[in-house]
């Protein structure tokens, strides 16, 4: 028997697309046109490309955010957008990180990030003890009570990612993560990103426009006109 | 805590606007609470006329108001007869008007009257009362209005009548009132030998039921009620009743409405708050909670200010002195508890709409919003 045959794993396929298309305004503004994507336990798939090719659009699918015309989005072999499944999705399998923070104003950078820990009914205890794990990889321990109009934006975005970490997703969807960011800020956050989701096990699907980011990235999936051209293995 | 303090942070972020929804709804409750209980106040002064020592009122049957029952002396005679009755009344009740004042109410009543009886006389001699036809007694509050006291004659209505006797009483209307001798008063108001009411004193209030089905039997014409089937029961209650809880309702609708525009200006404002929160996976329900928990803590705000603003002037108008005795401002707290309840459900039935939209928003598309 061959023995690399016999230690070869497949990977497990934790987020797959399958032939999907997305359209506005009535069909008008055709944006997805037949998108085929697959993405394995703990890889991280960075998509590039121009401004208006889809990749936000492709994350929102991949996140229950929006819902394709045509094709499927599965998450561990479930389909998005089940009613239903898209909480448990939401609260349990997929945690997003936007270009623009998101968080909310009036609340403390503690209280923003256990907002998904609420929505889930977790025990404060838990949520308190996951917080201060997260928040000692991020390096934002001495920030917890500050609110969030205190924070750098260096320090708001690393807020977003402990927020989408908090419940332990499988899948971590980040569209334009750095991009509010200049460039120093931008690196060490993407530094942190990479080591977090490693230690985390999380699977990384990033939009970006920043090829030096994106190609520390397992995978650079190439976006062009709604379709997705190239795949290289970085 | 953090659900709790999703939904107050919004209020204090807001406080010009949360103020404002506030006081609309503590204005509502108050003019609710205001209205209501000076009309309960009065209805309980007018109730409490009736059964001054007495628990039964007999009456013509089918009257839509008092003033125009005739109970006839035989009636009263035969009842008062009965072996189960201590003590029967007959009062008669006319509005009479003197120069500056078109409304008086007038009790003609007789010496026995538990009303002559027990009242507080601050001048004259009750056992003066009826001596003579044109003799009178004044409420206090009368005698101060028609600037009168003891010994002057005083003209009211088409009649020149002598003071014999001024009374202090709680009641407002008695102390605004004319007593007269039951005999002058069927004679004033053209009413020979009939009573307004008899209000009876059993001498076992269990016979009440035996009472009123003898009354049922023997007089087809009357009809016997304890006092509080006739505080149920009668229809100038029911209608002063229902206008109170109308207006007081109609107040708290246009504060509902308040509500309802401050919560949609709400929902605008923080559209991309709760689109964050759907991301982070809230539920529908979860967002709905929110956005009317936000519209009950206001709700609730405004009803204790309301209660309490109204509580205020109820008691201011207790202290003007052309009101006293004709406005019981004693607060049921069964009225406070339906004023509070109300204004919960207002609040929330305002924020029905806004969480409905709240819930109905695309998350997506939400985020985009600047």
């Amino acid at each position: 028997m061959n023995s690399s045959a016999q230690t070869k794993i497949t990977p497990h396929i934790v987020l797959r697309a399958e032939g999907v298309w997305k359209s506005f305004d009535d069909g008008a503004i055709s944006v997805l046109k037949g998108v085929d994507f697959a993405a394995s336990e703990g890889q991280t798939v960075a998509l590039c490309g121009p401004s208006g090719c889809g990749k936000s659009t492709l994350l929102h699918l991949f996140g229950g955010l929006d819902a394709p015309d045509r094709g499927r989005v599965s998450v561990n072999g479930v389909e998005v957008n089940r009613h239903c499944d898209l909480l448990r999705l939401l609260r349990y399998e997929i945690g997003f990180v936007f270009q623009l923070h998101n968080l909310i104003p009036d609340l403390t950078l503690e209280e923003n990030c256990l907002i998904p820990t609420v929505a889930a009914g977790l025990d404060r205890h838990v949520a308190q003890a996951r917080l201060l794990q997260l928040a000692e990889r991020t390096g934002l321990t001495h920030r917890l009570t500050h609110r969030i109009q205190n924070l750098s934006g260096g320090e708001r975005q690393r807020t977003a990612l402990c927020r989408a970490l908090m419940n332990r997703p499988k899948i971590l969807l980040a569209d334009e993560p750095t991009g509010s960011l200049d460039e120093q800020t931008s690196g060490a956050v993407f530094d942190l990103l990479l080591e977090v989701v490693a230690k985390e096990r999380v699977t990384l699907v990033m939009a970006t426009h920043d090829r030096a980011l994106a190609a520390r990235c397992d995978h650079l999936l190439e976006m062009r006109d709604g379709r997705i051209y190239e795949s290289v293995i970085a | 805590m953090i659900f709790i303090k999703l939904i107050v942070t919004n209020l204090l972020c807001h406080r010009v606007r949360s103020l404002i929804s506030v006081s609309g709804i503590a204005l509502s409750v108050a003019a609710m609470l205001t209205v209501v209980t000076i009309l309960q106040g009065a209805i309980g002064m007018f109730s409490g006329i009736l059964s001054s020592d007495s628990e039964i009122i007999v009456f013509e049957r089918n009257v839509s108001d008092l003033f125009f029952s005739n109970v006839s002396a035989t009636s009263f005679q035969e009842i008062s007869n009965w072996p189960m009755v201590a003590h029967a009344d007959p009062v008669l009740f006319g509005i009479v008007s003197s120069a500056d004042h078109p409304i008086i109410t007038c009790f003609g009543v007789t010496a026995n009257d538990a009303r002559i009886r027990t009242a507080n006389w601050i001048a004259g001699d009750r056992f003066s009362f009826a001596q003579h036809s044109d003799d009178v007694v004044l409420g206090e509050r009368a005698a101060e209005f028609l600037t009168t006291k003891l010994g002057d004659h005083v003209p009211i209505g088409h009649g020149i009548f002598h003071v014999i006797g001024i009374l202090k009483t709680a009641n407002g209307f008695e102390d605004g009132g004319v007593f007269m001798p039951l005999s002058a008063a069927q004679n004033f108001f053209h009413k020979d030998g009939t009573s307004s009411v008899i209000t009876i004193k059993l001498r076992n209030k269990e016979d009440a039921s035996l009472f009123k089905s003898m009354v049922k039997e023997r007089f087809s014409n009357l009809i016997a009620l304890e006092d509080a089937e006739f505080n149920r029961s009668y229809s100038q209650f029911k209608i002063l009743k229902a206008t109170a809880w109308a207006v007081g309702g109609c107040g708290l609708l246009l504060g509902g409405f308040g509500i309802a525009n401050t919560m949609i200006m709400s929902v605008f404002t923080r559209i991309r708050e709760i689109a964050i929160l759907r991301v982070n996976g809230f539920s529908r329900l979860q967002i709905a909670v929110m956005i009317l928990g936000e519209s009950a803590v206001v709700s609730l705000a405004g009803a204790v200010l309301g209660l309490v603003t109204g509580s205020c002037l109820l008691y201011a108008l207790k202290l003007v002195p052309a009101l006293h005795g004709y406005v019981d401002v004693t607060l049921q707290p069964a009225v406070l508890l339906i004023v509070m309840v109300l204004a919960l459900i207002t609040g929330i039935a305002g924020a029905l709409y806004p969480a409905a939209y709240a819930v109905r928003v695309k998350a997506v598309e939400a985020l985009r919003f600047e």
